[in-house]
């Protein structure tokens, strides 16, 4: 772990627009459907010997090979009063292993050139290696330490919390991940998706070298591990990798159970007061699970809504008639124990209240009227269109089989997906628009100064 | 899906230039397949065209390069090439206001522009059969802009906010902005991409069309597909559609005000309740890729990553795993500037250290690098980290399309990109040593502390202490 200042020290380059929306960890929508190169890409279920299963897509073009792995496991799972402790996990997995003290294994690492990391989200830790072909063998080796026998050193351990404790006072004074992380609060309230995720100084600075370990052995298992491999490998040498780098750990993990949650709040409406010219805001409702047969229709709704960012209504109507916001967006992330649709927007203090009530407008507006049929057609043509920009690279490919794995979506998923996203009709969208916005009013959460600000404003 | 945190990117602009494939050893780059397959022409109108074939995924991405950035905004008018990148997405005579977008994404397709200090770029990512139309549509938008005032003035209202939300809600951002501001005298460097903001305020239709006529022409870009293309393919696509666009006589080399020598150091105080933990940063004068004399911009970049790179880094070793005086630190060389580039260097004190011995451990770490060369194990751990960027870079078109975009708009050719591993494997730790002798130089430095101060006594003040230029 690498911690700096949470934001780059020089401006180099300014985008027309960039995606910063940080909402309960939500990563944007990767909703997939067909093209030739899903067609002609063979996914390979490879199981080694010692119980590991994989997803494989072999790659010789290039020297390199892409692993992504994921622990059904995640910020969820931290102790009460413990908050932040799989936050702090991830950051100490190159931190140590086996024999290599954190300097040693991480001068091994760029000896070899290998990239590793990890990263928590709610429901999962997630991990992610890469190697050129050439040192395959040693960096698995590397790999297999650092999932197997982390150190978790007593110096280690201080100077990581260090750098989370700054990192958390300044995300403390950051309004994005304020306004995102007091949404979360208030939806989830007594749930552990309403904790902080990477917890708070009090909690984080509790958390000792037993916590990590307790929480390793407890998440780290084979029956809660999904791994996707692309790249210059094939099965049967995977076969030996697999058993070498996962094959030592339990077969079961121990994870608590959490129960299933909606989104919800009797206050609609939080205001945190802090002195910046521009409120921050987040606003969201509860969503539909992924195995809801509306989900899909909701997916496409979402487009046509705030996720088709540069062509969506809610940026249409925010940024491009008005000039009320640089950024306006909405996605609709389904999570293990719950599903939200969520959005967010930054606009000065002075007019926040005029882009949120053109936002609970618009929803509004969709619930009672649905999208046009040329907003449908398309938004289906975007997302079936878009599709293989999604699998372009070794990297991208595994991340989305990896999620659709994680879904239950099945090998075939990349085959059935576009015909799915076609067939929303007119009727679908209109009723889970309905379903998803009629007569709700989002939570918000606002950081800032906001002027004016009411709750709905009914009309 | 893939939910990370990525870690701070302080070297992605930097990664940008290091690309390449790249091996083990010099014989077998020379047989890189990446290298070998990049081709380049240029069109009768002066547009210079690159073709990165990579046929693994059915798609493309179509990148273009105006040889404009918001150095080349003219004085009192700061923001004009980022506020013109806006308006590029309203209309021209056959794409309705706000329709290009929206066309791409009908089409499958996403697109985005970004704005640096020294060029402008659009670019598309689509199947490869929709290619054609959105090289049309490009070439369409680069001689054919139509502009409405009412349009303009809306998106001057995003522009604003856009700035409230990188940097007035941000004081880490309002610090280099200052800083920027110090190091620089007299380059347009220092003033922000995004322009200040009583000058975004005013910027009207006429400033945006008059750059727009100014810059943008095909004698005046670089453009690049990489993707399942052909460079034949390429080629009669690019007559068909840019072909057609007139090059402009007009256009001539940028040439901008450049800096007199640096004889003082430079210091900036933000005081801020917003700033988290103490922290302190500096940046250097150096000399950028272009600028530098033959193997010096390599010889800084492998200082750099050496200083500041990663947790093996010296900073980080020094200051925070062995005397922890501070949580995090580290620095950087960012060398793809037109006119200057620079170093910069940063810690964040740790808890009840007091930021003047922060600020003194980095010179004893740099001060270190100045007097003995680095040891062979970290030159070798350096250029293998570099090698291996390149190679990994080859699974990405996007950064494939940049990292030749780029280079050519930065005045290299294409073999100096291609040979670029090579010159950074010549680079001994006696090149080290001489590079930061020579531009670790305080008096060519700023130096910025962010201090955290109560809520009651909060101040947006940003003073510049007394040895801050004020002529």
């Amino acid at each position: 772990m690498h911690a700096t200042l949470p934001t780059r020290l020089r401006a180099v380059r300014l985008a027309r627009l960039t995606a910063n929306i940080v909402f309960l960890a939500i990563a944007w929508g990767a909703l997939v459907t067909v093209s030739s190169r899903a067609e002609a890409m063979k996914i390979q279920e490879v199981k080694s010997p010692g119980g590991v299963t994989a997803w494989l897509v072999e790659e010789h073009g290039i020297p390199l090979i892409a692993m992504r792995f994921a622990f059904e496991s995640g910020n969820a799972q931290d102790p009460d009063g413990k908050e932040g402790v799989a936050n702090f996990i991830a950051s100490m997995m190159d931190e140590g292993a086996g024999e290599l003290t954190s300097k040693e294994f991480q001068e091994r690492m760029e000896a070899i050139a290998m990239r590793m990391s990890f990263d928590d989200s709610r429901d999962a830790m997630y991990g992610s290696f890469e190697t050129l072909s050439e040192n395959r063998d040693a960096a698995m080796d590397l790999l297999a330490i650092a999932v197997g026998k982390p150190r978790f050193d007593a110096d280690a351990v201080e100077r990581i919390r260090g750098q989370l404790l700054a990192s958390l006072a300044y995300a403390a004074r950051d309004p994005d991940r304020v306004a995102s992380e007091q949404w979360s609060a208030l939806a989830f309230a007594g749930h552990p998706y309403g904790r902080p995720a990477n917890g708070t100084p009090h909690t984080v600075q509790k958390i000792s070298r037993d916590d990590l370990k307790e929480f390793w052995s407890n998440t780290f298992a084979k029956d809660n591990l999904r791994v996707v491999v692309v790249g210059d490998i094939d099965a049967e040498t995977l076969k030996t990798q697999l058993d070498k780098v996962f094959g030592a750990l339990p077969a079961k993990a121990k994870l608590r159970p959490i129960a299933q949650v909606t989104p919800t709040a009797v206050e609609r409406l939080k205001v945190v007061e802090m002195a910046v010219p521009q409120s921050v805001a987040r606003f969201g409702l509860p969503a539909l699970p992924r195995k809801d047969k509306d989900f899909i229709p909701a997916f496409v709704l979402n487009t046509i809504v705030g996720g088709g960012v540069m062509s969506s209504r809610l940026w249409e109507e925010v940024r491009e008639k008005r000039g009320l916001a640089y950024s306006v967006s909405t996605t609709v992330q389904p999570f293990k124990h719950t599903s939200v649709f969520a959005g967010g927007v930054a606009t000065k203090n002075e007019e926040i209240a005029q882009s949120l009530d053109l936002i609970r407008a618009e929803l509004k507006r969709v619930a009672a009227e649905g999208p046009t049929d040329q907003e449908l057609a398309n938004a289906k043509s975007y997302l079936t269109g878009s599709f293989a920009l999604r699998f372009d690279s070794n990297a991208k490919i595994a991340n989305q089989l990896l999620w659709f794995w994680q879904e239950d979506l099945g090998r075939d998923y990349m085959d059935t997906r576009n015909a799915e996203i076609e067939a929303v009709t007119m009727d679908q969208v209109k009723r889970v628009a309905k379903r998803l916005f009629e007569g709700q009013e989002p939570i918000v959460t606002v950081v800032g100064r906001p002027k004016g600000l009411t709750q709905a404003r009914r009309s | 899906m893939w939910t990370r945190r990525s870690r701070p990117s302080r070297l992605s602009f930097l990664l940008a230039l290091t690309l390449i494939m790249f091996a083990q050893s010099l014989a077998t780059l020379e047989a890189s397949p990446i290298a070998s397959r990049v081709s380049e022409f240029t069109l009768a109108n002066g547009l210079r065209v690159v073709v990165v074939p990579d046929h693994r995924a059915p798609v493309v991405t179509h990148y273009v390069w105006y040889l404009a950035g918001s150095a080349d905004d003219p004085p009192g008018a700061s923001g004009i090439a980022h506020f013109l990148e806006h308006l590029m997405f309203k209309s021209t005579d056959k794409i309705a206001s706000g329709e290009f977008s929206k066309i791409v994404s009908r089409l499958g397709g996403q697109d985005n522009a970004f704005t640096t200090h020294d060029y402008t770029g659009y670019f598309q990512r689509i199947s490869k059969e929709r290619l054609a139309t959105v090289m049309e549509m490009e070439a369409d938008r680069m001689a054919n802009l139509q502009l409405a005032e009412k349009d303009v003035l809306t998106e001057r209202e995003v522009i604003l906010e856009e700035r409230r939300s990188r940097t007035e809600n941000n004081p880490s951002n309002i610090l280099s902005e200052q800083m920027s501001a110090a190091l620089y005298r007299n380059h347009p460097y220092r003033v922000p991409i995004i322009g200040w903001m009583h000058e975004i305020a005013k910027l009207s239709r006429a400033d945006a069309l008059a750059f727009y006529k100014r810059f943008y022409a095909p004698n005046n870009a670089v453009m690049v597909v990489a993707g399942d293309v052909t460079a034949e393919e390429v080629k009669q696509l690019a007559e068909a559609t840019y072909g057609k666009v007139k090059a402009n006589p007009a256009v001539h080399l940028r040439e901008r005000p450049q800096e007199p020598p640096n004889r003082t150091p430079r210091r900036v105080e933000l005081k801020d309740a917003r700033a988290g933990n103490a922290s302190v940063r500096r940046f250097y004068f150096a000399p950028s890729l272009p600028k530098a004399e033959p193997g010096e911009a390599e010889a800084l970049y492998l200082l750099m990553k050496i200083v500041g790179h990663s947790s093996t880094s010296r900073l980080y070793q020094k200051l925070v795993v062995e005397e922890k005086l501070a949580s995090s630190a580290g620095g950087w060389y960012s060398g793809l500037g037109l006119d200057s580039g620079s170093i910069g260097v940063y810690a964040v004190a740790a808890k009840e250290v007091d930021l003047d011995k922060v600020e003194a451990g980095i010179d004893r770490v740099l001060h270190e690098l100045r007097e003995n060369p680095v040891s062979a194990d970290e030159l070798e751990r350096a250029k293998k980290a570099f090698i291996a960027d390149f190679i990994y870079e080859s699974d990405s078109q996007s950064a494939l399309a940049r990292r030749y975009g780029e280079g050519l708009v930065l005045g290299m050719t294409i073999k100096q990109i291609n040979d670029w591993p090579v010159a950074i494997a010549k680079v001994t730790a006696e090149d080290i040593k001489r590079v930061a002798g020579q531009y670790l130089d305080l008096r060519s430095s700023v130096t910025g502390t962010l201090l955290p101060v109560a809520a009651e006594t909060e101040s947006d003040a940003v003073r510049p202490a007394a040895t801050a230029n004020k002529s």
